[in-house]
């Protein structure tokens, strides 16, 4: 894989996030929720993200760690240098899709989120059973909360049909111009 | 039911028609006996959730953007937005379109103008200003029981763009609880994350975050644990309660609105307490309705 252009610089041209800012205080990585399930924890990614080389870079990109973030901004509220870490994370995630690099323990997870997106594409709402249809198929989980679904069916979760904007063409048309293209992860 | 003096605008997000339309059903009770009509945003699409700014930017901002634009469009200025993810992204995307440039790139994506001009409202927003200062004329059930407030992240988080209450102590649910007669827990998980999104991806890591949030609310001896997200509903009252622990009774999640509507008297359709995999018990919450409650004889001293 080539070295494109450094992910720090990258992260600070299109979002003003410097990552240069981090010191190091790990305060991050002790509030966040997930911390011990991560491979790489969020203080290390800035300390990776610093060194500014292709080996490092292609580290980040290949973590578990960048999946697992939850967005719950945590990190962000405690960090004495305001950087926007899950702001980062997100940069980092369409990288490691982009370049074709990411963790095979996060697949399933990049799986769910292409199987919401996909409802939304054709519907322009998201829709659970169908989600979950897609979902099952892409991971081939099929047994995955099997005794979860008739239980929601008699509480009146589930619905059955999706509901469908009236003007899906203004749907379709935006997700083809935001790039938003359809691969199998 | 009481007379329509107000109306707001009305962004119910996916969830609330299908997992959570109890929480639907609750909101549009609750506002209806406050005399207030609820009026949807025309054909209002996904907010694009946790998965739009996991893998597109543009994706994240566009399909927020749409609604504020059908939103200005009918001339909506304030929306409520029950859902505290939807809330969120379409926080974010308001303070994104603050940038000029930022915003021209987006109506070029959406192909429609987008007005400054709105405000987006959570749910306990919604209560503080058109609930709250008519309240304690309407309660009829006082609660009793004690409860924790969740308020979980992305209600509060992040503070620089929603300047909205404390970011991991947060008062104003619990100020709300309190005028319903109840006494709230102080505990440390009011904005720990419940695993939002991974539900279906990592069950694993959902049931061990939302399991701890349930057993520190019963450890502490809360009754019941009230939300305003209908993902923290679905997580707690799904994922949470299996691994709480064998020894502990499964503790009702309300909704913040389904907590209110019980004070006011609203019945179980209304409320739709009925539908959450939890049991809900009302008696074991709060005060009998008031026609209920039989008037002690005493006898005359002779």
């Amino acid at each position: 894989m080539n070295h494109e252009a450094q992910l720090a610089s990258k992260i600070a041209t299109e979002t003003n996030i410097i990552v240069a800012k981090c010191y190091q205080c790990g305060k991050c990585s002790a509030g966040c929720p997930l911390a011990t399930d991560m491979d790489v924890t969020s203080s290390a990614i800035l300390r990776l993200l610093q060194y500014n080389t292709e080996a490092t870079d292609t580290e980040v990109l290949r973590s578990n760690a960048i999946w697992l973030c939850l967005s719950c901004d945590m990190c962000y509220s405690r960090c004495p240098n305001q950087i926007d870490i899950p702001g980062v994370m997100d940069l980092l995630r369409q990288e490691s899709v982009r370049q074709g690099c990411t963790n095979a323990a996060a697949r399933n997870i990049v799986r769910f989120h292409r199987s919401f997106l996909d409802v939304v594409q054709q519907t322009g709402r998201s829709f659970e059973m169908g989600m979950v249809l897609d979902y099952k198929w892409r991971s081939k989980r099929w047994f995955d909360d099997l005794a979860l679904a008739p239980r929601m069916f008699l509480k009146g979760k589930l619905r059955l049909l999706p509901e469908v904007v009236k003007k899906r063409k203004e749907i379709l048309r935006l997700f083809k111009r935001t790039l938003f293209l359809r691969k199998n992860v | 039911m009481s007379e329509i003096n107000k109306r707001v605008g009305f962004y119910p997000g996916c969830s609330l028609n299908g997992t959570a339309s109890e929480y639907k059903t609750s909101v549009l009770s609750l506002a209806n006996a406050f005399g207030i009509e609820l009026e949807e945003v025309p054909d209002w699409n996904c907010c694009g959730a946790t998965a739009a700014h996991n893998l597109n930017k543009n994706l994240s901002l566009a399909l927020p953007a749409r609604v504020l634009a059908n939103a200005a469009e009918a001339g909506m200025k304030d929306i409520l937005v029950p859902c505290a993810s939807c809330y969120n992204r379409l926080a974010l995307t308001l303070h994104a379109l603050q940038d000029e440039s930022v915003r021209a790139e987006v109506e070029a994506l959406i192909a429609k103008p987008l007005d400054a001009g709105i405000r987006v409202m959570n749910m306990i927003q919604f209560v503080q200003e058109y609930i709250q200062p008519h309240l304690d004329e309407k309660i009829q059930r006082p609660f009793f029981a004690k409860t924790a407030c969740y308020y979980g992240c992305l209600l509060v988080r992040p503070h620089e763009v929603l300047h909205f209450d404390r970011t991991e102590d947060p008062q104003s649910m619990d100020e709300v609880m309190q005028t319903l007669g109840v006494g709230t827990i102080d505990w440390p998980y009011k904005t720990e994350c419940c695993g939002a999104g991974l539900t279906m991806s990592r069950t694993d890591l959902v049931s061990k975050l939302s399991g701890n949030i349930v057993a520190d609310a019963a450890e502490r001896g809360a009754q019941a644990i009230v939300v305003a997200c209908p993902m923290c509903h679905a997580n707690l009252d799904m994922r949470g309660q299996q691994s709480s622990g064998k020894d502990t009774a499964p503790i009702p999640i309300l909704y913040l609105s389904q907590a209110l509507g019980m004070a006011i008297g609203l019945d179980e359709k209304q409320t739709g307490i009925g539908h959450h995999l939890t049991p809900v018990k009302p008696e074991l919450l709060c005060a009998k309705q008031p026609e209920q409650i039989v008037q002690p004889e005493f006898k005359k001293e002779v």
